[in-house]
């Protein structure tokens, strides 16, 4: 009825009073209701989820409506955890519930666009061209070329069409590698767990066509090189249900209601379950207010104030009285009762290497002579207890890999010696059977001086500590050694009772007691103490039930590795490693891609052709955006006092540049000529394409490119990014990729080593002028007008996490779940899948007539988790300077001759291909067959009818198709493959493990079950923790309880790392070091001076609040939540002064660049530090810096990376490299910056002036 | 041409009728159809400074000239003339008019310079909110001018020819145009207007007037309403 004409029944309507006339019954119309009902009315809900780096990985409902994604919540039915746990839900925070603003709002792109000059140069040259023709001709002029790259990030797109967009990428595709190589193609995007498929995508089409695959977790600095270090494994980590069953959590730097939302409820819930909680934060975080306790050390000093209690721990948990648990487990599981030899320098000595079987021949007290197979030479040596023999107990990695003709079954952490077999209890300490006790030399950087963190001068670089040692015979003559736990007491400056400096109390300033730590950090001695003995205390009454959650306030630092290892000492030290409820819990950026092992086969392009060629990130920028060309820390200050300086001399990327020829790092591009034209050369020579390769570097004939990365020849020079923003939250040094990487406007105010007469590097050769431009084209494919959309030259719509088929997983929970389309991708959009496949065909079309069946040689480092890890024992060789030969493999990289058919790229693209039969499936070492899987998905997704290459095989052509394969190969998610992975692991420990599986060998997790419901996945030997019914997933599980070795060296967590260069760079045991000084803010005090005071403040990057994780930060939902713009906040003292007021608009700057925020004011921030949350967009809300003229900057502006040497380190253990497993990182916490008053704000709306001569050129 | 007797039927004797139709038809569909649109749309989540004071002042003022209009112009002849002469009916309605006018423009001056130089406002209006503004201001102002010219005619002529005019209207007296020929330009602007503003009402803010005369009821309303979910069911109401 009209609701007006429902007012016209006032007379006849019914009403009856109550309450004495204060209330009234009536049956009036309720039609208005229809309105809430209809608001909340919707046509279907969809099962997807946020395909984000925030490791939440939350089930969310999608709610369409008249075709349109209208809004979202959470989903509540996660299989339930068992009794006594609570369950997972609710996962899902307010800032994901805001995403589905992006599906139709202003910054969403909607076609492909084209930069505009680009595209008229290409429409221009098409009249009268092919497309390959078409590219080489305005690539190669350079007015045109120059034309359109200096334009970059300066608007100027127009809207083009797929057709047109796909044949300009694909031509300078098929051009770039005729002319210049495959590896000058090159692929960014990051962390396939949040979306496998739509990553597999891209890195299938580069892998097929030989581009290069660069890492995002190490670049992002998320990787925590401590983990590959200790365990050998990247990451892994107890699920956020697993916090519940601790006891005592430490949340170091870890924000956990902010930036693990989804989670927190398990650390509330803990709380009530009787945990303590500490917090360990600089700032006054959210996670502070949830705590018992709040501990606020001086940022970037948290390695001291942990060297603190881990020497509270041994001294009252190890010395002062024996705790079983610990010592057993110390014993059983680390390598502390390992023994380390002594080297002699002068009165001192100085820890060395580990102790080998090679190094035993001749030593009577040993059960057996040395071992002649080379194997021998990584097996790691110990003392038995009872008999004090020398024993080469189970479970190093020679034993991993036995040499043909060794017997198997011998890699595992059974108490046994491994070449008799015989039972054997370790020794922990060497005090009761020492031969003598000797003065032992650590190195000390916590009196390093810095402008601006406090340190404690103990007089010296040098701390000399008595230690009990051995004197045994060698082969190489008599020795001494040390168990690692007595060098780690003495490290750790205990008292031994062995005379000599040590600190006779908690309260002696002696390096590393509490009291010493609280010049540094400014915690008192007494709450180090205090939390310290609560978390072993804990430990030994739960037996390791004590975690610390830690994140990426602690890892974005320099020296991060010190950090981490300095707290996962503590957790070693009391057992807490592989014990649910306690351990190792970082969270940073990680997301376990679960079905790795499938998803690999895929995204690689396995299939059809081994080996891939991938890149570590951070080197790679590091080199190609010339930040190397400004490099400001000398490796000298990095060097132990203990060091020989000599083999370190030259610049960081000198040492880069050796690691990547010794085959540690890899290398892209990776050689100085095409490597398309290798294999005819070498044809043409009649030698074998390896030799002919080797034989040219040898000669000098033949360079690796990082040796020259400033030579066009090696330029990258077609870059994809998809997935990602990496120019913007992720581009650190944000104004050098402007300038050398775009060749564009940018803000930089440093000069380089050049400019300032420095020292310039040795082993690369250095061009001046420094190259503007490198890159001939950039293709981004993202959803939003993101600040690398601006950089890029061709942006293609793709579709939102509402609108494709994919697959996420994470570290936080057990499932594995889908993002379903929701609706078809609005406007041009195509997903991942779509758009490469697009590209493929045209890419396919194009190569005809250019690129045919073509031979490549591609090199890669010597790869962890492969025998060849077992590459380089001892020294540090470089080939090149003739210390030893040139051995693909062993001292160099190895070097592989692929065939790639090209014209048939969009044909592998969208099939699985026959290297899956032949060669098998596998991962972490473990292979197997997998043919059956092969057969069962030619089933499912049916198979390939066209004649042709790959006529029969299994089809992969939607995106459903590519989530199924992912899903049928893995053992996470098909049962018969874990039993068989199992199985295959169960060869090499010689142990019974398929159990784990058993029960669920049946099972086969398929697509449209895990839209259905999220599904837990199957324990697999990719993950060191099991899915069960009984415990909670935690990382070191099967470690423990199934005595799987760890992937190290020893087998066993490590304490101590013994490769020279850790050794050399004083970092064999974690000790604390200082923030470096990158030295770009003093230089910018006063130089531009606008009158207002300036100060000078550490910058700090956390993630935030009111944006999507470390990414999305333009939604105008969290803007207006916020305040709407970008934001830096400063303590209250600092701001005073500075004279700077809550919301002034302010500008921080050093030589990298400059920013222009908005400054919030408060007590939160600790003086000296200024907060700027991660990934704020520079398209929002930014005004023009006064210092650089331009528009105000991104937080990256004033960073820039630079290298840790140890992160370089390769060929050994678990030291060998592997793609986002070990390489250098991009830190960015030890920047300094000048904070000062912006005096005139000016947003530059009308002031964009395009360079005339560009215009002029271009025009 | 206003002097125009053809021109003057339509202005004065259709013309009203169409915007009277308009006005209440044209509610009524929106009341039924819109109803999410049916608010006053106020802006003060955008900016509170100058509203109160402005949105005070025109209120009281113009619901003072309103009432007085309706008491003006409909009242009958017997319910004022025992108190009142003509002329003063008229001085009264002059001075009160008068000043309550005045305080309403002084109000909607704020108002309007608030909805165009905040920029805020200015962004989130919508044609039909500045124009309406304007329209009343203009409204205003006319009525306004008819107060020194009424100075003139104190003799209350004038004024029972409006009234005349009006009452006409209302009762559907075909013949009240006439009343208007020769009528000052000044009134005969500020009725036309007025007939224009009622005509544009239903598709502005305007509409919130009649929740405003219906928000009366709630005086008479028991303090808490029971809606039961049977409309007008046979069966007696349970209670």
């Amino acid at each position: 009825m009209s609701h007006f004409l429902e007012r016209l029944t006032y007379l006849s309507r019914r009403r009856e009073s109550f309450a004495d006339g204060h209330g009234e019954l009536r049956d009036e119309d309720r039609m208005w209701e229809e309105g809430y009902r209809l608001r909340w009315q919707h046509d279907k809900i969809v099962r997807s989820t946020h395909g984000v780096n925030c490791t939440g990985s939350c089930s969310w409902k999608i709610y369409v409506k008249s075709g349109v994604v209208t809004w979202e919540t959470q989903q509540t039915d996660y299989p339930r955890t068992r009794p006594g746990m609570p369950n997972h839900e609710p996962r899902g925070c307010s800032r994901g519930a805001s995403y589905s603003w992006y599906l139709y709002s202003a910054s969403r792109i909607k076609y492909p666009m084209v930069r505009g000059r680009l595209v008229k140069a290409w429409r221009e040259a098409r009249k009268t061209l092919g497309p390959v023709e078409a590219w080489a001709t305005i690539t190669a002029d350079e007015k045109k070329a120059k034309a359109y790259k200096a334009i970059r990030g300066r608007g100027g797109f127009v809207r083009s069409t797929w057709q047109e967009a796909t044949e300009i990428i694909a031509a300078a595709n098929v051009h770039t590698i005729r002319k210049w190589g495959p590896d000058r193609v090159v692929g960014f995007s990051p962390i396939p767990a949040m979306s496998m498929v739509s990553y597999a995508s891209g890195a299938r089409y580069l892998s097929l066509i030989g581009g290069t695959l660069l890492s995002f977790y190490d670049w992002y600095c998320d990787l925590p090189p401590s983990s590959p270090q200790t365990w050998g494994e990247q990451t892994d980590v107890p699920e956020s249900a697993d916090w519940y069953n601790s006891g005592y959590i430490i949340a170091w730097g870890s924000n956990v209601p902010q930036t693990r939302t989804p989670d927190a409820h398990f650390f509330v819930e803990a709380r009530y379950n009787g945990t303590n909680v500490v917090a360990v934060t600089p700032d006054y975080s959210e996670v502070a207010k949830l705590s018992d306790l709040w501990l606020h050390p001086k940022q970037g000093t948290d390695a001291a104030l942990a060297m603190a209690m881990g020497h509270v721990i041994l001294k009252e948990f190890f010395l002062d009285r024996k705790t079983p648990y610990f010592e057993d487990y110390c014993r059983r599981l680390t390598d502390l009762p390992m023994l380390v030899r002594l080297r002699k320098d002068g009165d001192r000595f100085v820890p060395d290497r580990y102790l080998r079987q090679s190094d035993l021949a001749g030593e009577k007290k040993s059960r057996h002579k040395a071992s002649k197979s080379d194997r021998a030479a990584w097996k790691t040596v110990a003392t038995a207890e009872e008999s004090g023999d020398l024993v080469v107990p189970q479970g190093s990695i020679g034993y991993r890999w036995p040499a043909d003709g060794e017997p198997k079954g011998r890699w595992n952490l059974e108490e046994k010696d491994g070449e008799t077999g015989t039972d054997i209890r370790l020794d922990l300490s060497l005090i009761d059977r020492r031969d003598d006790v000797l003065p032992v030399a650590f190195p000390y950087f916590g009196g390093t001086p810095h402008p601006h963190f406090a340190g404690n001068d103990q007089g010296g670089d040098v701390l000399i500590r008595n230690v009990p040692v051995r004197r045994i015979r060698l082969a190489d003559g008599e020795t001494h050694v040390a168990t690692v736990f007595d060098l780690l007491c003495a490290n750790y400056g205990l008292d031994r009772g062995l005379g000599g400096d040590c600190a006779k109390g908690f309260d002696d300033n002696v390096p590393y007691t509490p009291a010493w730590q609280e010049q540094i950090t400014g915690v008192s001695a007494a709450h180090a103490i205090e939390v310290a003995r609560g978390f072993a205390n804990n430990a030994e009454k739960t037996k390791g039930r004590s975690m610390v959650i830690i994140g990426a306030g602690m890892n974005h630092w320099y020296h991060q590795d010190m950090g981490y290892r300095s707290i996962i000492n503590m957790l070693m030290m009391c057992g807490t490693i592989g014990v649910s409820g306690g351990g190792w819990a970082h969270y940073v950026g990680q997301e376990k891609l679960r079905p790795q092992t499938g998803w690999t086969m895929l995204a690689f392009a396995l299939d059809w052709v081994r080996p891939p060629r991938h890149m570590c990130g951070t080197s790679f920028f590091y080199a190609h955006s010339d930040q190397w060309r400004y490099e400001k820390l000398d490796v000298s200050e990095l060097l132990s006092p203990l060091a020989d300086p000599a083999p370190y001399r030259g610049s960081m990327i000198d040492l880069n540049v050796r690691a990547e020829r010794m085959g540690w790092l890899p290398s892209a591009p990776q050689l100085n000529v095409n490597p398309l034209t290798l294999a005819a050369e070498a044809g043409k020579a009649g030698v074998e394409v390896k030799d002919h390769v080797v034989a040219g570097l040898k000669s000098g004939k033949l360079a690796m490119a990082c040796e020259d990365p400033d030579n066009p020849v090696n330029f990258p020079r077609n870059l994809f990014i998809w997935r990602s923003n990496l120019f913007g939250s992720s581009g650190k040094g944000h104004e050098y990729f402007l300038r050398h990487f775009l060749g564009t406007r940018h803000g930089l105010q440093g000069k380089d080593l050049g400019e300032e007469g420095r020292e310039k590097p040795t082993e690369v050769e250095w061009r001046d002028p420094a190259p503007e431009g490198k890159l001939d084209l950039v293709v981004t494919l993202d959803f939003r007008m993101s600040t690398s959309c601006l950089y890029s030259d061709i942006v293609l719509p793709t579709a939102t996490w509402y609108e494709k088929n994919d697959l996420n997983t994470s570290d936080m929970h057990p499932f594995i779940h889908p993002l379903s389309a929701a609706v078809d991708p609005v406007w041009e959009a195509k997903s991942d899948w779509e758009t490469y496949k697009a590209i493929a065909k045209r890419f396919s079309e194009l190569a005809e007539g250019h690129l045919g069946v073509e031979r490549d040689v591609v090199l890669t480092p010597i790869q962890h988790d492969t025998p060849a890890e077992l590459a380089q024992p001892f020294e540090v060789q470089d080939w090149k300077k003739g210390e030893c030969d040139l051995v693909p493999g062993v001292t160099a990289p190895q070097i592989a001759m692929v065939e790639r058919d090209y014209p048939d790229t969009y044909r592998r693209y969208t099939a699985l291909g026959p290297l899956a039969d032949r060669l098998g499936n596998g991962g972490k070492g473990i292979s197997w067959n997998t043919e059956a899987e092969v057969k069962g998905l030619g089933a499912l997704n049916l198979r390939v009818n066209d004649s042709g290459p790959t006529e029969g095989r299994p089809r992969i052509d939607t995106d459903i198709d590519a989530a199924e394969t992912i899903m049928y190969l893995a053992p996470e998610t098909n049962g018969e493959v874990a039993v068989k992975a199992w199985a295959a692991l169960g060869k090499i420990t010689g142990r019974d493990h398929v159990h784990l599986a058993e029960t669920r060998e049946d099972e086969k997790i398929r697509f449209r079950d895990i839209q259905a419901q999220p599904r837990k996945i199957i324990s697999s030997p990719t993950w060191s923790g099991i899915e069960s019914e009984h415990v909670s997933y935690t990382a070191g599980y099967t470690n423990v309880n199934e005595l799987i070795p760890w992937r190290t060296i020893t087998g066993r967590q490590q304490f101590y790392q013994d490769h020279r260069w850790f050794r050399d760079f004083g970092e064999s045991f974690a000790v604390y070091r200082p923030p470096i000084d990158t030295r770009t803010a003093a230089a910018m005090l006063g130089k531009k001076a606008n009158g207002e005071k300036e100060i000078v403040l550490n910058f700090i990057t956390p993630h935030q609040k009111w944006g999507i994780h470390s990414t999305y930060t333009d939604n105008l939902i969290m803007l207006t939540l916020s305040r709407g713009g970008p934001i830096v906040w400063i303590s209250e003292t600092d701001a005073r002064k500075a004279g700077i007021v809550d919301n002034d608009w302010i500008e921080l700057f050093n030589l990298n660049g400059a920013i222009a925020a908005r400054a919030v004011v408060s007590q939160r921030v600790q003086e000296g530090m200024c907060m700027m949350y991660h990934a704020q967009e520079k398209i929002v809300n930014v005004p023009g810096s006064q210092i650089t003229g331009q528009r105000g900057g991104i937080h990256n502006s004033v960073t820039r990376t630079v290298l840790k040497p140890t992160h370089m380190v390769g060929g050994y253990a678990q030291l060998s490299y592997g793609f986002n497993y070990y390489g250098t990182v991009g830190s960015n916490r030890d920047e300094f910056v000048v904070v000062r008053k912006l005096v005139k704000v000016e947003w530059l709306d009308r002031s964009n002036p395009v360079d005339p001569i560009a215009e002029e050129a271009a025009s | 041409m206003l002097t125009n007797s053809y021109v003057n039927t339509l202005l004065f004797a259709v013309y009203p009728y169409i915007c009277l139709v308009v006005l209440l038809i044209g509610s009524l569909i929106r009341f039924d159809r819109e109803p999410y649109t049916w608010k006053s749309d106020s802006s003060q989540m955008l900016r509170k400074r100058e509203l109160k004071l402005g949105s005070n002042l025109f209120h009281y003022g113009v619901i003072v000239v309103i009432l007085g209009h309706f008491a003006g112009f409909l009242a009958p002849h017997w319910a004022v003339d025992w108190a009142l002469s003509p002329v003063a009916h008229q001085l009264l309605a002059m001075v009160v008019g008068g000043i309550a006018g005045l305080t309403a423009i002084v109000g909607l001056t704020i108002l309007i310079h608030r909805r165009l130089a905040d920029p805020r406002i200015r962004l989130n209006s919508r044609k039909w909110d500045i124009a309406i503004t304007l329209m009343l201001w203009l409204q205003l102002a006319l009525g306004l001018l008819t107060v020194p010219l009424s100075a003139f005619h104190m003799d209350g002529e004038l004024f029972e020819t409006l009234t005349s005019y009006v009452k006409g209207i209302v009762t559907l007296d075909g013949g009240a145009a006439a009343l208007m020929l020769h009528v000052p330009l000044t009134y005969k602007l500020h009725i036309l207007l007025g007939f224009t503003i009622f005509l544009v009402s239903p598709f502005t803010r305007m509409i919130h007037i009649w929740s405003g005369v219906g928000s009366l009821a709630y005086l008479f309303r028991p303090y808490q309403i029971v809606r039961t979910p049977k409309t007008r069911a046979d069966e007696p109401v349970r209670s």
